[in-house]
């Protein structure tokens, strides 16, 4: 895998909520790839902040579970302290996530230096694209622009790459899963620079059993029935 | 009527408070000012029913009893709305308080790596 110059200066923040079946190696894939990898435990009471330490993880431990974004806005608060840290790259704990995506955004950050980079399962890439997916897709772009402001294929992607500058500005309200709405709604006010890049989300049985045990499960649904709309099977 | 007009107004009201306005001194003055006299309206209704029904004509209700009911209402939604968002507020300061505690226990834990 190529090291990109901006991978040694790239804090990845992972956000984690008893993951402790697959945190380890996730964490592996990370390790040594980027600067820091910061694991935000959650409050998971189970063994998950252990082993991401002893796979090479810097962890902070929230006392309780307070929600992704708080464990988001903690990891980025803990990369803005960090002098040296010039881009945050967000990347889920449960293995959903390809390293290779990560590599790509945080090369494509550094290059075109952009505030945001975002994951979009949904950019088409094979050729030639029939007809009645284009549409969806525009459809798709254009209620994005009205709902966030910010023309966006896929809003609710946890693959992203934050410039030191977006990270400055980024103060998350919302503690649960209403942060990636918000991070969007932040970009647009401060008409931060953005791109997206391609990212497969692969939803492994463990990923998805584990989102039917909370509220999530509406999300990966939703995702889940979009994809088959789009006429693409989640790989 | 003008009780429409106060019914909606206040209804205006409370769903502005949902969404905007900081703790400042005067809302709570505001706030203090109302239960005072939530409190004195309520000892001069019951001891003066008469004045009650005659209030309630004043403003276009036919029964004192059914403006004592609509005040309930009111009051009831602002309170609402109030203990949200206090819920809120206190939550926000539990998560920072949260985070202070990981972040200063990380440093901790760094030190005591450094002394080792």
């Amino acid at each position: 895998m190529p090291h990109h110059p901006f991978m040694a200066t790239t804090c990845v923040v992972v956000p984690a909520y008893r993951e402790a079946a697959v945190i380890a190696g996730v964490v592996a894939t990370l390790v040594g790839r980027f600067g820091e990898v910061v694991v935000v435990d959650d409050g998971s009471r189970d063994a998950t902040g252990d082993l991401a330490a002893a796979a090479g993880a810097t962890v902070l431990r929230h006392p309780v579970n307070l929600g992704q974004g708080a464990a988001l806005q903690t990891g980025f608060e803990y990369a803005a302290q960090q002098p040296w840290v010039t881009h945050v790259l967000t990347f889920d704990a449960d293995g959903q996530h390809h390293v290779d995506d990560a590599v790509a955004a945080v090369e494509l950050a550094g290059r075109t230096g952009v505030d945001l980079v975002l994951g979009s399962r949904f950019l088409e890439e094979s050729d030639p694209v029939p007809a009645l997916r284009r549409i969806v897709l525009r459809a798709g772009v254009v209620f994005s622009r009205w709902t966030t402001g910010l023309e966006l294929t896929d809003t609710h992607n946890g693959l992203r790459v934050l410039s030191r500058r977006a990270i400055a500005s980024l103060r998350l309200r919302h503690h649960g899963m209403a942060h990636a709405s918000e991070i969007l709604e932040v970009a647009g006010r401060e008409g931060w620079s953005y791109r997206e890049v391609p990212a497969r989300v692969h939803y492994s049985d463990y990923s998805v059993a584990k989102g039917q045990s909370s509220l999530n499960a509406v999300n990966v649904l939703l995702d889940l029935a979009v994809d088959r709309i789009r006429g693409r099977a989640a790989a | 009527m003008i009780i429409q007009v106060l019914l909606v107004a206040a209804l205006l009201l409370a769903a502005l408070y949902t969404v905007r306005g900081r703790r400042t001194a005067l809302s709570m003055a505001i706030r203090r000012v109302f239960v005072i006299a939530f409190f004195a309206g309520g000892v001069v209704a019951v001891l003066f029913p008469e004045l009650l029904t005659l209030t309630a004509h004043q403003v276009g209700v036919g029964r004192g009893a059914d403006l004592v009911l609509y005040a309930l209402c009111i009051a009831s939604v602002f309170t609402a709305i109030g203990t949200y968002r206090r819920f809120r507020e206190l939550e926000d300061r539990f998560v920072e308080l949260s985070r202070a505690l990981a972040l200063a226990e990380h440093r901790t834990r760094g030190d005591q790596h450094l002394d080792a």
